[in-house]
Parts: structure tokens; C-alpha cells; sequence
């Protein structure tokens, strides 16, 4: 079922969590509410469901104002991070829960409920487990049963809280490959919160990066990496270096030097131009580049980490190149050019003087929310 | 299981945790000091009785009416302090109120007052011509001076025993799972008594375990409002007061001794429920 979002604003006491946030989801897709701690990803995913009530806005499922029902009406399946487990209930009893609560007249027979509960058992490979406690299962095992029991219900909507967060990394990346399994399997539309970036472009269809209670952008994970819209995204996701430039009638110009880039449809001011470790070529002789120390050189996979000082004045930038060409840079000096990149100004920009060096390549590992 | 015959059998596992000889030790010390010798005296002056003797004593018609009023009043009481006690530890956990500190430090009240002045409180609150006895009376409704007087003085000591056990755990149910089953449509009342009441079995059982040994034991705020009629209203510890002022003491330990047995075989089988819900639900682990 399609989910629409519309001017949501919530706030708890004076704190805006959300501010005037829409959002269309639709029928039978999986999308990651990404964003760091605070951003509000974990209050809007509780508003879809109904645990939190809006300040202002309303909630769309189809064409029905979900604003106004209860959490028990809104038939929804929802996934949280500690499991929310029934301790004293089988994992049997914990899946039919949702079936055996429904009033006379909607219920199943008893039969038809074991009959289903036993069949989300088997979609989430966890036969022969059904008569074992919630104590007796492991973290990963305690996951799928969760998301087994919100799936027995036929949930209109199914919301998961950061699902993996709980878990270590081994399992996690296997029960990340499972859910887009069972995802395209049961073709339920999915919402999951998480702050695991890798994790939100490996899994969702659509990712809504979320910042400070409102969304900078919605986009499929080839978009976001891409063609992020700030340079918030641009940090968040993945690795990116920023540096503090000046355009001067087109051209780029790093402490004065052109770097060989131009944008001739930009102003002339200070700007802030971005760039991933990845996309950058080393040129030989400097007629136009970045010119840098290497003050460190780490072995990451297949690839080679080279960290360079670029003048005091700035951070240090991160670059990665095949092993082969980095292996004898060490302590040398290195020239580089960006191939992709993004300027951002602010508007400040246009008529301040240059901004304080930006932090490169932002570490974002939040936890919870 | 071929290993297993080479390991020497070890009185305890190796642990990094320093002191058990003497942590052991000291708690056996105290063990036998205190409960473990004057219990085995009571066996020791009852054995001395023989057998025919012990059981016509302890099978004697006003002793075991005495011991049915005791036992009876004493599960009446718990079970009615286990549904109230509950109550009260949800509604000082949920809510938030003014004078809430003032109600949680009245839940203790019962332990520090004097048993006697709580049952002289009680008795004339309760006889026929005290406040709530006569509103009562005319209803034919007796409670000083019957059974019925005795389940109240028992509930009024038992009381925090249910409410101290039970208050901490449901202080630390998850307020995830009571959403959990409200996303899967249970409505407030499927809530409690499906997740919410299962989760407190271990917690009130012990607190119920507490307040029924508390009861069987209950002497000082008893005798004032019980009335003290043999088979109607006698307690069994009163009737032991009373074979000692006789100076029947053969009667008085056989009484005692079998009240122990019964005691310690309820204990233990509330003990075992626990440790079987426990073990199987991972409470408390």
C-alpha cells in the first residue's frame, strides 16, 4: 500500500523533532530513512505507525487519512531494534499473537493460524525453533522471528527500526541480503530506519537521507552517491573530502593557484568544492592541480589509502589508488586532480570572506538515535 | 563423556571472583547460628515424643482446625494481597501524581508499625461499633472477631511484600513490548493480560510466597481481632502460645513442627515454579 507523508511537523514539548516533512512512498517498495542520531528518522517511521501522533499533517495510506486511527486500526508490522520480544510466548505463540488478538469475527480458526504462523516460520528459515523460547534463540534468530510475527498480521505497511543495529556485523550483512530476499519475495512496502549508510544503499530501493527533523534528499542509492543536492549529503554518505575555494571568472582556484577545474556558470566568490577519495587522477607535472604530502598510507582491501596535507591551513585529504601506483609515495609529494566533484556555496559565501577549513571525509558512526 | 572421567569432580568452579571459602563459610555460620539450630531443636524435642504420641498431638481436632485457619487465611490473604499489591506497584511505576512518595513510603508503613498496634487499629476500625464495622453490621457483615478479621490484620502485614518484589521488575518492562503488541492490533486489555501479567508471574509469586510465610507466621496484630475462638477463630501460633502456658510443651513443638513441614513444602514448591519460569523464560537472567 502507498504511504504519503504530508507537512508532518512533530514536536516534544519545545523541541521540533520533525519540521514540515513530505514524503511519498510507494506501493511495495523498500526505502531507508538514513540519517545520523537526531535527525528524526526514528519519529517519523513511529509516526507512519502510529506510535507517535503528529503536532501538524497528516498520514496517507492509499487514499485513507491514517492520521486519525489508532495504532491497533492502522494494521501495520512493525520491527524494533531490540526484538520486543514476547518472553514468556514460543516463537509460535509470539508469531500468531497478532492473529490470535483479533476479535471474534476477523480471527482465523485456530488451525489456519498455526497453519500461517508455521508457514512465516519457514519463510524465515527458522523451522524446527517454533516450541524454543525467545531466551533460547540468538540475536539474529530473535530478529527474524520479529519480523515474522509483524509479517502475520498482512501489514498494510512494514516498518523496521534500525532492524540490524543490534547485531554484529557478520550477521547482519547476512540478514541484510535475506530481508531484500524476503522483500521481493512477499512484496510488502517497507520502511527502515538506519544510520549504517552501506547498509541503506545495499538494501533499499529508495534512500531519504534525513537531517536536524527534515529530509535533504530522496533518491535511489546510484542518485545519492552521485548526485547528492547538499553538501550535508555529500559528507554523510560515503567518504568526501571538502576544500575551501575562490572562483575567479570560471576557474577554480585552490590558495590562489588554479587546480586545472573550471564551472563557468558559477559567480565569482568563495565556494566550497567536494570530492571522493576514488575520483581522482594523478597528474604529472603541476600545471594546474593539487599538490599535497603524504603523511599517510594505509592498505584498505583492494585498495590504497594515500593521506595528504595540503598546507596548514587545511585538513588533511583522504585519496584512494590502486596499490601498484601507490607503493612508492611515501614521504613524497603527490599531484592530483579531482575527475568528479561538486562545488556548494552558501549564500553567505558570495559576500563573506572565506570560511574556516571544513572537515574532510566526516566519520558519522551514530548510535541509537 | 570419555573426557569427562578424567576431570577431577570439583567441589566449585575456578572463578576469578575472590573470597568464596570465607564468603561460604560465613553464611553457613550464620545459617546454622541462627535459623538451622533452633529449628533443629523443635525436631529434636518432637522426636523425643515417638510416634503415636506426635500424631495424636498434631492430628488433635482443635489443632487442626487452628492449622487449617492459619494456612487458609494466610493463601485468602496473599492471593488478595497478590491482586492488589500488583495494582498498587503498577499505578506508583505508570503514573506520575502529587503525593506519589508520600503513597510509596505508606506501602512500608506496615513493616515498621508494631504488629499489635496494627491490630488493635484494625479491631476498632472493624468491631461492630468501630467505623467501617458499623456500617457493615447492618449489612450482617462481621469481620472483627471471625476469619474474616484474620485475612484483614494478614493482608494489612503482607502487603509490602507483594508490592516490593513486584514493583522493580514491572519498573523495567520494556516499553517496546507493550507497543510491540499494540502495532499487532491487541487492544489495551489483550495487553496487560496477555504480555504484560506473564512477564510479573515470577515477581508476584515471590511476592505471594512472601506474604503467605509472613501470614502463617503472623501472630501479634492477629490475636486482637481474630477473637480467638477455638475452631472457629484460633490460629495455630496462638494455640502454641497457649500449649506453652499450659506447659504442655510435647503439644506446643508438634504443633510447631508441623506447621514447619508444611511451610517449608509450599516454599519449596513456590520456589520451583520459579526457578522452572525462570529458567524456561530467561527472567531475571
Amino acid at each position: 500500500m502507498e504511504v504519503r507523508v504530508q507537512n508532518i511537523r512533530k514536536a516534544f514539548g519545545r523541541f521540533p523533532a520533525l519540521d514540515d516533512v513530505s514524503l511519498d512512498i510507494r506501493s511495495g517498495e523498500l526505502i531507508a530513512l538514513l540519517g545520523p542520531s537526531g535527525s528524526g528518522k526514528t519519529t517519523l517511521l513511529r509516526l507512519i505507525a502510529g506510535l507517535e501522533s503528529p503536532t501538524e499533517g497528516t498520514i496517507f495510506f492509499g487514499d485513507e487519512d491514517a492520521s486519525k486511527k489508532s495504532v491497533q486500526q492502522r494494521n501495520i508490522g512493525f520491527v524494533f531494534q531490540h526484538y520486543a520480544l514476547f518472553r514468556h510466548m514460543t516463537v509460535l505463540d509470539n508469531i500468531s499473537f497478532g492473529l490470535k488478538v483479533r476479535p471474534a469475527r476477523r480471527r482465523p480458526p485456530v488451525a489456519e493460524i498455526r497453519r500461517r504462523a508455521l508457514d512465516l516460520i519457514d519463510l524465515v528459515q527458522l523451522s524446527g525453533l517454533e516450541k524454543r523460547y525467545p531466551a533460547q534463540l540468538s540475536g539474529g534468530q530473535r530478529q527474524r522471528v520479529a519480523l515474522a510475527r509483524a509479517m502475520a498480521v498482512e501489514p498494510n505497511v512494514l516498518l523496521l527500526d534500525e532492524p540490524f543495529g543490534a547485531l554484529d556485523a557478520q550477521v547482519r550483512k547476512e540478514l541484510r541480503k535475506w530481508l531484500r530476499e524476503i522483500h521481493d519475495r512477499t512484496g510488502h512496502t517497507t520502511v527502515f530506519v538506519t544510520h549504517d549508510q552501506e547498509e541503506a544503499l545495499e538494501l533499499a530501493d529508495r534512500v531519504v537521507v534525513m537531517s536536524k527533523g527534515a529530509i535533504e534528499q530522496v533518491g535511489t542509492p546510484d542518485e545519492i552517491y552521485d548526485h547528492p543536492v547538499s553538501p550535508f549529503v555529500y559528507r554523510f554518505i560515503g567518504q568526501s573530502s571538502g576544500l575551501n575555494v575562490t572562483l575567479a571568472s570560471g576557474e577554480i582556484r585552490f590558495e590562489d593557484r588554479p587546480i586545472g577545474l573550471r564551472d563557468a556558470n558559477e559567480a565569482d566568490g568563495p565556494a566550497t568544492l567536494y570530492f571522493r577519495p576514488h575520483d581522482v587522477e594523478l597528474v604529472d607535472g603541476c600545471g594546474g592541480c593539487l599538490a599535497g604530502l603524504v603523511t599517510g598510507s594505509r592498505r584498505v582491501a583492494g585498495t590504497r589509502h594515500l593521506e595528504l596535507n595540503l598546507g596548514s591551513a587545511h585538513p588533511s585529504v583522504e585519496i584512494e589508488l590502486p596499490p601498484e601506483r601507490a607503493s612508492s609515495v611515501d614521504q613524497s609529494r603527490i599531484a592530483f586532480r579531482p575527475t568528479k566533484w561538486k562545488l556548494y556555496r552558501r549564500k553567505e559565501d558570495l559576500t563573506a570572506p572565506p570560511l574556516q577549513a571544513q572537515t574532510s571525509a566526516i566519520e558519522l558512526a551514530p548510535t541509537g538515535t | 563423556m570419555a573426557s569427562r572421567s578424567h576431570t577431577r569432580w570439583r567441589f566449585r568452579q575456578p572463578s576469578v571472583i575472590p573470597g568464596f571459602g570465607l564468603a561460604l563459610g560465613v553464611t553457613l555460620t550464620w545459617l546454622v547460628l541462627i535459623v538451622l539450630i533452633p529449628i533443629s531443636g523443635l525436631f529434636w524435642r518432637s522426636s523425643g515424643l515417638g510416634w503415636s504420641n506426635f500424631i495424636a498431638l498434631a492430628f488433635d481436632e482443635r489443632t487442626l482446625n487452628a492449622l487449617a485457619i492459619s494456612f487458609g487465611t494466610a493463601t485468602i490473604a496473599a492471593i488478595v494481597n497478590l491482586v492488589f499489591g500488583v495494582v498498587l506497584a503498577w499505578v506508583l511505576v505508570r503514573y506520575r501524581f502529587p503525593g506519589k512518595r508520600v503513597i510509596d513510603a505508606m506501602v512500608d508503613l506496615p513493616f515498621a508499625l508494631p504488629t499489635a498496634v496494627a491490630g488493635i487499629a484494625l479491631t476498632t476500625l472493624y468491631a461492630p461499633n468501630g467505623w467501617i464495622g458499623s456500617l457493615l453490621d447492618p449489612l450482617g457483615i462481621k469481620i472483627a472477631f471471625t476469619p474474616a478479621g484474620i485475612v484483614v490484620a494478614l493482608v494489612f502485614v503482607g502487603l509490602p511484600f507483594v508490592v516490593r518484589t513486584v514493583q522493580p521488575v514491572m519498573e523495567e518492562i520494556d516499553r517496546e513490548v507493550e507497543e510491540a503488541a499494540a502495532t499487532l492490533g491487541a487492544n489495551r486489555f489483550q495487553t496487560i493480560t496477555r504480555v504484560l501479567l506473564p512477564g510479573l508471574l515470577p515477581a508476584g509469586l515471590t511476592g505471594f510466597a512472601l506474604a503467605f510465610a509472613r501470614g502463617v507466621g503472623e501472630y501479634g496484630s492477629v490475636i486482637f481481632i481474630a477473637g480467638n475462638l477455638p475452631y472457629v477463630s484460633e490460629i495455630a501460633p496462638l494455640l502454641i502460645v497457649i500449649r506453652l502456658e499450659e506447659f504442655n510443651y510435647p503439644a506446643a513443638t508438634a504443633i510447631a513442627a508441623v506447621m514447619l513441614i508444611l511451610s517449608f513444602t509450599m516454599l519449596l514448591v513456590i520456589n520451583m515454579i520459579q526457578a522452572w519460569s525462570r529458567r524456561r523464560y530467561g527472567y531475571g537472567s
